[in-house]
């Protein structure tokens, strides 16, 4: 979806702020909002695909004044009441429905460590044909699909180069939505500063951007 | 104006902060999803407790390191980014799937992602704030020069920039130069050297260890 979550090349977003010595989570209650939303997910009733899609769909005022981790836990309710995994009125009232039944965690703290140093891989080792091959020139397609796309505004209707077969990953486009998982090659494409932002942007500076094969056509 | 909007005093003895409003939030939440046996506690506190003192840039920094004193890792770090970092025993959720780009005298990479917050995990931890916001992520792509000056980095001219958007399931690592004047220093020591923002392409390694 042409939403505001897809920032490359915006103005007007104001100054970068750094801060010195960062804490990790600046509340406790950041924290416990990243821990609830990954515990969540082993449940495995949504996918990553399907998060990032939930949370681009938080209206546009809301999503530049809610912060971070705030946004997280609005796409995380979404996606419990979406799939049945809370009610709204156990939300309102907070506590369990009468007479529903009490479940056993999906993620116990044993699991931990190797839900971290697993992690859950994208890339599918199945054979699929690659439309393009390094060194090939490639358009961005002009598309605007109104679901979760993970083409840039910015890069649609440019020319690049490819780079690299980087293999075969899920497909966040058709994933998202739960219409399957689709395989197929991803590309890192090199595209000229210039064929992106004109002349202002400095003759030899380039922007890579990994790219899923539906998204390119021949140029 | 809401209650939200007005001042009030951080440190007062006599007047207890109040939780703000997410916190209240995430507590009722959290004390629901216990009450449902959808989230068992000590497995938030592990998570906690692993991307705050477990996972972070000294990860990242040792593998910088090592491939500054080893030839041979360096080679590997750069073709087959998984496999090398796995030798240090990093890897998996957010790192599932690395490339590390090398900076040198006449190429600097810089690491973004306009679309989200996508970042590796596994070798620095879980993203600055000012690397997830809206003004980093629009000015990485269009303005990646005036991005690196605020961060007090002025590349010459000749210098060509390389920006890597994160927009799939790839993440990216930068390797920095190693800065001249260090070349009796042990990899242990150059570690020490080696900051987060270097490895995200904002900053470069500075010879006498980091100024923030």
């Amino acid at each position: 979806m042409n939403g505001v979550h897809d920032l490359g090349g915006m103005h007007g977003m104001g100054p970068i702020r750094a801060e010195k010595n960062e804490p990790v989570f600046h509340e406790a209650w950041e924290g416990r909002a990243f821990a609830v939303v990954r515990a969540m997910g082993a449940w495995r009733k949504w996918n990553l695909d399907a998060s990032r899609f939930e949370r681009e769909q938080i209206p546009p005022l809301d999503f530049f004044r809610l912060s971070y981790y705030e946004r997280w836990i609005v796409g995380l309710i979404g996606l419990m009441m979406k799939t049945g995994l809370v009610t709204r009125a156990e939300l309102e009232r907070g506590t369990p429905d009468p007479g529903s039944v009490k479940q056993s965690p999906a993620l116990n703290a044993e699991a931990v460590p190797s839900l971290v140093s697993k992690g859950a891989s994208a890339r599918r080792n199945v054979e699929v044909q690659a439309r393009f091959r390094p060194g090939q020139r490639v358009r961005g397609r002009t598309i605007h699909p109104v679901g979760h796309t993970r083409l840039p505004r910015y890069v649609r209707g440019r020319l690049g180069t490819v780079d690299k077969d980087h293999g075969v990953f899920v497909f966040p486009d058709t994933n998202a939505l739960f219409l399957g998982e689709q395989p197929q090659h991803v590309y890192s494409v090199r595209f000229d500063a210039r064929e992106l932002w004109g002349e202002q942007a400095a003759a030899k500076d380039s922007v890579y951007v990994d790219l899923w094969d539906d998204y390119l056509e021949p140029a | 104006m809401t209650s939200r909007g007005e001042p009030h005093p951080e440190h007062d003895a006599d007047h207890p902060t109040l939780p703000s409003d997410p916190a209240l939030r995430v507590k009722a939440l959290e004390s629901l999803l216990v009450a449902k046996g959808l989230v068992d506690r000590a497995a938030l506190d592990a998570l906690v407790d692993t991307y705050e003192h477990k996972i972070g840039p000294r990860n990242g920094a040792r593998v910088v390191a090592r491939a500054w004193t080893d030839p041979a890792y360096k080679q590997r770090l750069l073709a087959t980014a998984d496999a090398a970092i796995g030798e240090l025993g990093y890897g998996g959720s957010q790192g599932e799937h690395m490339v590390v780009v090398e900076n040198t005298a006449k190429v600097h990479n810089l690491v973004v992602c306009t679309l989200c917050s996508c970042y590796p995990w596994s070798v620095l931890g879980l993203p600055p704030v000012w690397y997830k916001s809206a003004p980093y992520r629009a000015r990485s792509v269009i303005d990646p020069r005036g991005v690196l000056r605020e961060f007090g980095l002025e590349l010459a001219e000749d210098v060509e920039v390389r920006v890597w958007d994160s927009t799939a399931e790839l993440r990216y690592l930068v390797l920095p130069e190693r800065p001249t004047g260090t070349e009796g220093m042990t990899e242990a020591a150059l570690a020490q050297l080696v900051t987060r923002d270097a490895m995200v392409g904002v900053a470069k390694v500075q010879p006498h260890g980091a100024l923030k």
